[in-house]
């Protein structure tokens, strides 16, 4: 090695060989960095429906609102699509976390680039956790910023018509509290789409593991099988009905969905949230499916 | 210590026995060819070697278990898997960002060095990238590491004569130095006959036979025959008759050269004619099939 780098006249600083302990933390960083550049769609999907809802803004202040002469109907209508975009954004990074935990481990398979990333020194485990990241981590905050971004220009542009309508921007401000909406957006995140459904993304990462083929029917269908069969065999819906609360969330409290978010804050109910049995299953399911899947990346190798 | 020792290693998938007791030992330093047909168990002892598979037996590379330890171990092995592997997404300025956050013994401005005397541009994607120019981004990312085993399954296949070329005398020039190990698989054996200090044939998960190259020039001695004189030179038990445009080719084993002489030139034969007579040989194996 030294006889190579000495032919090199550029190289100033003496030619070490790195040293052999890293921070555990970096091939991670590296490893998450990798899965953004391979799945654009983590990025571009949120800004692309940000863009749309922001066109779809645009016509309903200077179309819908401008033409209502009734000044309070004319409020309504510049508050209504907040809460809406927000949701449709959580909607979106959930459905693309959705695929891309399925895509995650099949993928390398399929183009055998899983020979390449195990010729490197990183395990099972940190491979594994740099894929669970991107639905734990990266989306949700993503998700975050890029609401809040386009909060900030719809909220600019609303501020313009009320302004022109001659109407108070502070009471509308006050009306469309955006750190208001920002704090019940992470709690929404952070309670239903990183600990409530958990299992639900560690069990595609599990799928996408395993599968040879067809990721998405191999998710889907052993659910609905075994449902089906419950039906048939028994007359009854225990399965269903299970499966619909994992995706729905308890209804013993005020469980914020996409659909039926409130535009004023309920309270946080954390305490409530984190003394549903339903939450701890789901975690020790989410467990259980994320160490079968580092355990499966080992033994598993290309198609 | 031994860079690869593996004592009784076995494995099977069923009722199929991919890998049936194989010792072996090889020490660091050494280029060695591992050569088999189809099915003989080459690449399952590969993915043994790299931690791929879980095995029965002992097995100990660079004094490691390579199932247990498979990320502790590729610190210091690289491998190059028999077709182009590298993700077709992958831009060569992030594979060179990702292997400096990656790997602890990989050094970018090697990699630079080698990439500089290719075509190869920074900002173009491997799906943009002929064959052959995805092979030296790959060499060039492997030959930046500071490892000490290197394993090549069929590294050339499918590339152009300048290519393989090219990719051998890379390797042996910018990059083996007598202390590292190199295990390569090929079919193409001519290619390798003169990079190799050792040579391994394994057949039906066996090894066949195990020699330095030295051994090999020493033991093995091909004599074409004039044709009064094939019965005399029979007489010497040659491991392998061939005949080549009307004459009669013999492979000896252990046979004195200076006997051999006088009946005709004696050679030193081609990797790919033993390879021929020592399966030729294997039960099962139809004569000349195997190549």
């Amino acid at each position: 090695m030294s006889s190579q780098s000495n032919t090199l006249p550029a190289s100033f600083e003496p030619q070490e060989v790195p040293p052999a302990v890293m921070a555990n933390t970096r091939p991670l960083y590296w490893c998450v960095r990798r899965e953004l550049w391979e799945n654009r769609a983590i990025y571009v999907a949120p800004l692309v429906v940000a863009a749309v809802a922001l066109l779809g803004f645009l016509i309903a202040t200077l179309g819908r609102a401008l033409s209502t002469p009734d000044l309070a109907k004319r409020l309504t209508v510049l508050e209504e699509p907040f809460t809406f975009a927000m949701g449709v954004l959580m909607a979106t990074t959930f459905v693309v976390g959705i695929f891309y935990c399925l895509d995650a481990l099949y993928s390398e398979r399929r183009d055998r680039s899983i020979l390449f990333w195990k010729s490197l020194p990183i395990s099972d485990l940190t491979i594994v956790s740099s894929k669970a990241i991107i639905p734990f981590v990266v989306l949700p905050v993503l998700t975050i910023i890029v609401t809040l971004a386009l909060q900030w220009v719809m909220l600019l542009v609303a501020s313009l018509v009320v302004a022109g309508s001659g109407l108070s921007v502070s009471a509308f401000w006050a009306n469309v509290s955006i750190p208001r909406m920002t704090l019940m957006l992470a709690y929404h995140l952070f309670t239903a789409h990183v600990l409530w459904y958990a299992p639900i993304y560690t069990y595609m990462l599990l799928i996408s593991g395993w599968v040879r083929r067809a990721a998405f029917l191999w998710a889907a269908l052993p659910p609905v099988a075994i449902g089906v069969i419950e039906k048939v065999a028994f007359n009854t819906r225990h399965f269903s009905v299970w499966m619909l609360y994992r995706f729905a969330g308890p209804q013993n409290f005020d469980f914020p969905r996409a659909g039926n978010m409130p535009m004023h804050m309920a309270p946080l109910d954390l305490a409530g949230f984190f003394s549903t049995p339903g939450l701890w299953t789901g975690l020790v399911l989410a467990a259980i499916f994320f160490v079968a899947t580092v355990r499966l990346r080992r033994v598993r190798g290309p198609l | 210590m031994a860079c690869i020792e593996a004592r009784g290693l076995h494995k099977a998938f069923g009722a199929t026995v991919a890998l049936d007791g194989i010792d072996l030992r090889v020490e660091e330093g050494r280029i060695l060819g591992l050569i088999g047909p189809n099915g003989a168990g080459k690449t399952t002892a590969l993915n043994a070697i790299l931690g791929l598979t879980p095995y029965q037996g002992e097995l100990r590379i660079l004094g490691r278990d390579p199932w247990a330890e498979r990320d502790q171990l590729m610190r210091d092995v690289c491998f190059i898997a028999d077709v182009a592997v590298l993700p077709r997404w992958l831009r060569v300025s992030q594979a060179l960002e990702f292997m400096t956050g990656v790997h602890p013994r990989f050094d970018r401005s090697k990699a630079e060095g080698f990439l500089a005397k290719t075509t190869i541009q920074r900002k173009s994607k491997v799906r943009e990238l002929s064959k052959g120019m995805v092979a030296q981004l790959h060499l060039a990312l492997v030959m930046a590491i500071d490892a000490r085993l290197l394993v090549l399954d069929e590294p050339t296949l499918g590339l152009d004569i300048l290519y393989r070329k090219q990719f051998y005398d890379s390797l042996l020039n910018d990059y083996f130095d007598r202390t590292r190990t190199i295990l390569v698989t090929t079919h193409q054996v001519e290619e390798v006959q003169h990079v190799l200090t050792d040579l391994m044939f394994i057949n039906r998960g066996r090894i066949v036979l195990n020699c330095s190259m030295e051994e090999f020039e020493a033991r093995y001695a091909e004599v074409t025959v004039r044709p009064d004189q094939i019965a005399a030179a029979q007489a010497f038990k040659p491991i392998y008759e061939r005949q080549l445009l009307g004459r009669k080719i013999l492979l000896f084993d252990r046979v004195d050269r200076e006997q051999l002489a006088q009946f005709g030139e004696v050679r030193t034969p081609s990797i790919a004619d033993l390879f021929v007579a020592v399966m030729g040989n294997q039960p099962g194996m139809a004569q000349g099939a195997a190549l």
